[in-house]
Parts: structure tokens; C-alpha cells; sequence
């Protein structure tokens, strides 16, 4: 089977300004989106407690409200569904320190009388845990991007790893956006969910950088534009196939995976068709407005070639003992 | 669960034990002093009566503690603990209580727990498969217990008036009020322990006369020469056995005690018993510790949402695997054996390491097996351009594995680079998804490249440009010329 046998190479990039505002227009909303809403942050990352319990038959909510007001650590939590009418997660800011309480214990000893029910999760994190990972990731994603950007500059050029990171960062955006507007709570699932969206919108990024590097070299047509137009579209069988079938089992742990897994699959959801966009809309016009220049790239390919050869050479001859 | 310590209390308690052991010293050297006390919980003073010893015990100090600054005045010492002493102990206390806790854990008998420091001042602690709430609040009980036994001389000249003596006063008489286990009567102890636990050899569970279980435990030479000496001078006074300041019998002293066995006995359950023994032995805790973070999933849940979620992924990767074949013929099953091949190399090498699979680690493998699909569909793609270009099979294959090994190079290789610092920052659930990426691209670029172009090799005798559909899913009469 075979579904992209385009002939002629797609003109994409004379539209690029009008995918450029389109970003631009999106991340800003994005942008505006978690400064004023904020992130609803879950207990991974501010502290507290979250207990969920799961009653035979339907959960008497108001009932377990009331059970748990008389205890003053428990007056402020908040008390909500959870997947099903049977299953609730009750939240607090407070967070027990005391290795020897319990509060599996303290929750049964709290709602007897209000059903059958079974404590089923008990998560705690101290205040201090939550701020110190809030840094920590912070940093490790600021070093990995400082990493990716050597590395690019490195393999390619440095416009193409500039252009390659602000493609990540317009995708990781976007989705943290998608995050504050569906109001997902932010947890650590949240956040392994915006990692693996760093690392797939890179990865398609670089494979269509690939073909563009590769289209310089090999396409006669100087302009970057068409170069870039047809790269992109001898890649675009392999960016749908490679979007689709991720987006397929995205989807699937998104329908079938359970509540737990929601917010995780849902921000992958959104990550999956916003890499897949930005890595052909978005990364290689930028490269464009950076000015990058190819007859400049083909010089110095060329020399870089010449270098090697010339290496090359004074390796056989030291081989051969000539020098 | 992820635990806090609190490594100001190892200086205390180090504090303690060099004023315990200055006692010992001069008691030995029959030196006379006065006012022996602990200021500030950090510094150790005392007071000379006789001056020809002052430079008999500036030199004796300087040889028997170390790790301090010694300074006097007149006949009154102070000694303080070095900053790096200081620092010496705090990074002790935290390496011996990850020691300890995984030893008690090991004892328990439980499979493979997890024992692991985090950062400065933290300790990881993932215990797998309890399965009731009781045996829970026993394994926290046994991390939990600092087990610093201490025996301890009580205060027998103002023992009569411990009922009505405050904190402050018993102080300031260098004592301190602790409170019987059981009865919660008070007792008045002196602040300076005789000996402590550092000194424990062994520790069993023994029965009493009456049958009820009790602990016995043996000290070293060093503690059982010292328990002795005291037990002698101290005959017809009490002796206190505290177990995290906690009273648990003091008997009368009858004669003198050697060979250093003691025993304690307080009313103990059988559990108890056996669980304070496995605490003494593996020795005690330099600093307390408090839980910053702790996480149970009920055996119900955790087995429901991996039911869930791990349907969810095989139903994902059922749907890719079809998918590769319909669209790819032969091409897409070669790929297809390269992806599970991939699949068991990440969960042979993830239980290498003992990695649990967490919801993070499975996010780690759906992106990976993403990559090695997309590796296949990279060459894939690209021997179709070269037979579309009518390059005989062999040559395409050729060609296309060249052509696309740098795509595939460097994709692999900036995502490494993002997996490698986040796996080297992050903490946790962080590190594992960081884990599983790493190890997944390696193994993608692996059977992608590596395994697939063999089966290639194997097959090519067999392929001819005939029946490109069935080999690679495209029209074959397009591709003959």
C-alpha cells in the first residue's frame, strides 16, 4: 500500500507566513493561558495528601464530606468523583510528617459509617518536595535544551539548532496550554507527558532537518525554499505514518487506559499533533527567517570534505611510512 | 515513600557520646572533675578541681577524641565539635541510615526493597508487595524506630523528688526525667549515658521465667569492661535499660555484671520483640528520620489501572504492528520482528536494573517503540525511493540503509542527549522515564539497524523486483523498466 506518491513537491513554504501567525497567535494564548489560570498543580508538586477510596455502589458523597470535617486537618479538603460515581479522591494541603501515622488508618477510622468502601491509593508529599522537583525539572529541561542546541549546531548548523529548539518550545507550550485550558492537574505523569513531547518533537524535527541538509547537497535549485518544499515533502509519507501510528496508541491509552492515565495520555495527545505539525510548519520556515544561507552551507560542507579527504590521505601516507 | 533525616540530632548525639566517653576516661585515669555537661547540644564542658592534671588531660584529650577543638580556661574546658567533624557526621549519619534501614528491611524478609539516598539529606525508600494495611504500619514501625538503646545510671540522690521536679531543674542538675514504657512512671536518669548501643554485638528474642519474651543482647569487649566497672561501683543503686528515651525496666544493681549480657524485658509482644531485635542488631539510627513523600497504591488499584493501561498499550501496539504489515508487505513484518525484538531487549534490560514499571517508565516505552517504528519507517521509506528510481533490490537496500542512517543517527542521538541530563537532574519517576528512554533508543537504533539489515541480507536471495508488492507493499510493475 502506498498513500503519499506526490509528484510534484509541495509549496509550503509560500504559505509559511501565514503558519508563522498562526503560532505565534496559538503560543501567545498559550503563554496567556498559564500566567492568568495558572497550573492546576496536583499534590507531586505543591504538597499535601490524596486519598481515593472506592465504595461498593455509589459513593455518599456529602456524607463523607461531613465524616471527614471533624477531623481539622481534613476541613478545607476537597471531595470529588473520580472515573466513576462508585470512586472519589478526597485532597488536602496537609501533609503528615510522622512516619507512624497513618492515614489509610486515620481515613477508615474518619468514614466508617458512610458505607463499604476500600482506601485504595495514598499519596503524601511534604511541601519542600513539591518546590524542590518544580526547580529540578525546570533546570533539567533548560540543560537538556542547552545540550540538544551543542549537539545541532554541532551535526548541522547552529540555525537549524535554534530553529530545532524553538520548534520544541513552541510544542512544549502549546501543550502546557492545551494542559491550563482543560484544566488537568499538573503532576508528575503531567509532566513525564511533556518530556516524551520534548523528545518526539525533536526527533521529527531532526529527521526532516536530515532530508533538508541532505537536499542541500544533492538539489540543484539554490533557493531554500524550494529545497526545504521538497524535503518536506519526501518526507511527509514518513512524518503521517510515523504520526499516525504513535497518534493510534496515544489514542487508545486515551480511550481504554482509565482515569488514572488521563491527563498523561491527553497531554501526549495534543503534543503528538502539535510535533507533528511544528516539525513541518514551523521548524523549517524558521530556518528560512533565520537567513540561512545555502550556497554559504555548500562552501563550507565542501571544505569540511576537503579537510577530511586531505586527513585521509595523510593517514595513508603515514600508513605507508611516506612521512 | 522518600524520607527527610534529621542530621542536627546526629551532632547531638555525637555530642553526647564524647562527653560519655570524656566520663569513662578520666573515671579510668582518676582524674577529678566537676560540672561535666552538654551546652547548646554541641559543645562539652567540664571543670578541673586538681591543676597538676590540666596537661596531663590536654594530652589525653588530644589522643582519645579527635575531631574536635579543645579550648581552656583556666581549670574550665570546652570542647566543640570541627566544622568538617560536623560535616563528617551529618554525611555519616545519612550513609549509615540507608544502611540500616535496607538491613532491617533484609531481615524482615521482604523481597527486594529498595534502599537509596537522594540528594544530601534524603533517603528513598520503595518497599513492593505488601499486601495488608498491618504489615504496612509494621515495616514503617521498623524504619521508623531510631533503636538507641542507652543504659543509663539513675539518680539516686534526687530520685525521691523526680514526681515533682521540673525539665529545667532535673538539667540543671546534668539529669534528664524520661518516662517508663508501660506505666509511664517517670524516672530521673543521668543525661550522660553509662553506655549505648554502638556497643551491641547481637540482639535474640528470649523468654523470661514467666515465658514472656524478652530481648537479650551481648555488648564487645570495650562495652562489656565498662558495663562491668560501672556495675560494680554502682551496687545497690539502679540501673535504667531506655530504648528511644523510653524507660523499659530498671533493675537494681545486686553485684557486679560481667561479661556484658544484658536483658531487656517490658511486656513485649512476640512481633514487637522480634521487631526491636532486628532494629537493635542492625543498629540505630544516627539521626531520626520523617517522611517527606509517601505513596501506597492499594493491591486493588494497582492491579486494575496496569490491567487498564497495559491493555490499552498492547491494543496500541497491535493496531502499529497490523498497520506495518498492510502498508509495508514483507518490509513492515521484518520491521515488526525488529520492534518486539526491541520491546523484550527494553524489559529484559529495565528488570536488569530492578526498575518498577511506573507510569512515567511506560510513557518512556510507548515513545521508544514509537522511535523504532519510526526508524523502520524511515529505511522503508527510503529503499521504496530507490526501487521507485529502479535500483535493483539489493542496491536499494544498500542505499537505503546509508541514507538513512543519519536521520536515524541523529534524531537518536539529541533525544539520548535530553534523556541522559534529565535522567542525571531528575528525581524519581523522572529518572526511571529518563531510564527507559535511554535504554529503549539504544536498543531501537540496535534492532533497527543492525537486526533488520541482516534479515535483509538473509532474504535477498529470495526477493526479486517481480513481487516488490508483497516484499515492500508498493505496485510492482512500476518498478520494472
Amino acid at each position: 500500500m502506498e498513500l503519499f506518491r506526490l509528484k510534484k513537491p509541495l509549496s509550503l513554504m509560500s504559505q509559511s507566513k501565514r503558519f508563522g501567525i498562526l503560532s505565534v497567535v496559538v503560543v501567545i494564548l498559550s503563554l496567556g493561558l498559564i500566567f492568568t489560570k495558572g497550573f492546576n498543580y496536583g499534590i507531586d508538586f505543591a504538597g499535601g495528601t490524596l486519598v481515593q477510596v472506592k465504595y461498593e455502589g455509589k459513593a455518599p458523597i456529602d456524607k463523607v464530606r461531613k465524616a471527614i470535617s471533624v477531623d481539622k486537618n481534613y476541613e478545607s479538603a476537597s471531595v470529588t468523583y473520580f472515573g466513576s460515581e462508585e470512586e472519589i479522591v478526597i485532597r488536602t494541603k496537609m501533609s503528615s510528617k510522622a512516619l507512624g501515622e497513618d492515614i489509610s488508618d486515620k481515613m477508615t477510622q474518619l468514614l466508617k459509617g458512610t458505607g463499604k468502601f476500600e482506601v485504595r491509593r495514598v499519596d503524601m508529599v511534604g511541601a519542600k518536595v513539591g518546590s524542590e522537583l518544580r526547580e529540578k525539572g525546570l533546570m533539567s529541561m533548560f540543560l537538556a535544551i542547552l545540550g540538544i542546541l551543542i549537539y545541532v549546531s554541532f551535526r548541522f548548523e547552529w540555525r537549524f539548532a535554534v530553529a530545532s529548539v524553538m520548534a520544541l518550545v513552541h510544542d512544549v507550550t502549546i501543550a502546557m496550554g492545551a494542559v491550563v485550558l482543560f484544566g488537568i492537574e499538573v503532576n508528575l505523569d503531567t509532566l513525564a507527558a511533556l518530556l516524551t513531547i520534548l523528545g518526539y518533537s525533536l526527533n521529527d524535527t531532526i529527521i526532516v532537518f536530515d532530508r533538508i541538509r541532505e537536499g542541500i547537497r544533492t538539489i540543484k535549485d539554490p533557493s531554500l525554499g524550494s529545497i526545504i518544499d521538497e524535503s518536506v515533502t519526501q518526507t511527509l509519507s514518513r512524518t503521517t505514518l510515523t504520526s499516525l501510528t504513535t497518534f493510534f496508541v496515544v489514542l487508545t491509552l486515551f480511550l481504554f487506559g482509565g482515569e488514572i492515565i488521563r491527563g498523561f495520555s491527553f497531554t501526549l495527545l495534543v503534543g503528538v499533533v502539535v510535533g507533528t505539525y511544528s516539525s513541518i510548519f514551523v521548524a523549517s520556515p524558521i530556518l528560512m527567517w533565520l537567513g540561512f544561507d545555502v550556497s554559504n552551507f555548500r562552501e563550507k560542507e565542501a571544505e569540511k570534505l576537503k579537510r577530511e579527504k586531505e586527513k585521509e590521505k595523510m593517514r595513508a601516507m603515514y600508513e605507508q611510512g611516506t612521512i | 515513600m522518600l524520607l527527610g533525616i534529621k542530621s542536627d540530632i546526629a551532632i547531638a548525639s555525637r555530642t553526647k557520646s564524647i562527653a560519655g566517653s570524656i566520663k569513662y576516661l578520666f573515671d579510668d585515669e582518676d582524674i577529678i572533675f566537676d560540672d561535666l555537661r552538654i551546652v547548646d547540644g554541641e559543645k562539652v564542658t567540664f571543670e578541673l578541681l586538681d591543676s597538676d592534671d590540666v596537661s596531663k588531660v590536654t594530652a589525653l584529650l588530644k589522643k582519645e577524641i579527635q575531631g574536635t577543638v579543645i579550648s581552656q580556661n583556666g581549670m574550665k574546658f570546652t570542647l566543640q565539635m570541627t566544622p568538617e567533624e560536623m560535616a563528617k557526621t551529618k554525611q555519616n549519619a545519612i550513609k549509615q541510615a540507608v544502611d540500616t534501614i535496607r538491613n532491617r528491611l533484609n531481615e524482615f524478609g521482604l523481597a527486594e526493597p529498595t534502599v537509596a539516598k537522594q540528594g544530601e539529606n534524603k533517603i528513598l525508600v520503595e518497599v513492593p508487595g505488601i499486601k495488608t494495611q498491618a504489615d504496612e504500619q509494621r515495616i514503617r514501625e521498623l524504619i521508623a524506630r531510631a533503636a538507641h538503646l542507652q543504659l543509663m545510671a539513675v539518680d539516686e540522690d534526687r530520685a525521691a523528688r523526680v514526681s515533682t521536679m521540673s525539665a529545667a531543674e532535673a538539667k540543671s542538675y546534668g539529669d534528664v526525667i524520661l518516662k517508663d514504657v508501660n506505666t509511664n512512671e517517670k524516672y530521673l536518669l543521668r543525661q550522660i549515658p553509662v553506655l549505648d548501643g554502638s556497643m551491641l554485638t547481637d540482639a535474640k528474642v528470649g523468654f523470661d521465667k514467666s515465658n514472656m519474651p524478652v530481648i537479650n543482647f551481648s555488648l564487645n569487649g570495650q562495652g562489656a569492661k565498662i558495663f562491668g566497672d560501672f556495675t560494680a561501683k554502682a551496687v545497690g543503686k539502679r540501673m535504667a535499660v531506655v530504648l528511644d528515651n523510653k524507660v523499659y525496666s530498671a533493675p537494681v544493681i545486686r553485684e557486679r555484671i560481667g561479661g556484658g549480657h544484658v536483658q531487656i524485658s517490658g511486656n513485649f509482644k512476640l512481633e514487637e520483640a522480634h521487631d526491636i531485635a532486628i532494629a537493635l542488631r542492625s543498629g540505630a539510627l544516627l539521626a531520626p528520620v520523617f517522611v517527606m513523600e509517601k505513596r501506597s497504591v492499594g493491591p486493588s488499584l494497582g492491579a486494575d489501572s496496569i490491567k487498564a493501561s497495559s491493555l490499552a498499550l498492547a491494543l496500541g501496539f497491535i493496531l502499529v504492528i497490523g498497520f506495518m504489515v498492510i502498508y509495508y508487505g514483507m518490509a513492515g513484518v521484518i520491521a515488526n520482528v525488529a520492534l518486539i525484538g526491541n520491546l523484550f531487549l527494553i524489559l529484559a534490560i529495565m528488570s536488569l536494573f530492578g526498575a518498577t514499571l511506573t507510569l512515567p517508565g511506560m510513557a518512556g516505552i510507548v515513545l521508544t517503540v514509537g522511535m523504532a517504528v519510526d526508524a523502520n519507517v524511515i529505511i522503508n521509506e527510503r529503499i521504496r525511493e530507490l526501487l521507485h528510481e529502479g535500483k535493483s533490490i539489493a542496491k536499494s537496500i544498500e542505499d537505503g540503509y546509508d541514507n538513512a542512517f543519519t536521520a536515524i543517527l541523529d534524531a537518536n542521538v539529541t533525544t539520548l542527549i535530553a534523556a541522559v541530563v534529565l535522567y542525571a537532574y531528575g528525581t524519581g519517576a523522572i529518572k526511571g522515564f529518563a531510564l527507559t528512554m535511554s535504554i529503549g533508543i539504544l536498543a531501537s537504533m540496535l534492532t533497527a539497524i543492525v537486526g533488520t539489515h541482516g534479515i535483509y541480507q538473509w532474504l535477498l536471495p529470495k526477493m526479486n523486483r517481480k513481487r516488490l508488492n508483497f516484499w515492500f507493499g508498493i505496485k510492482s510493475e512500476e518498478g520494472v523498466k
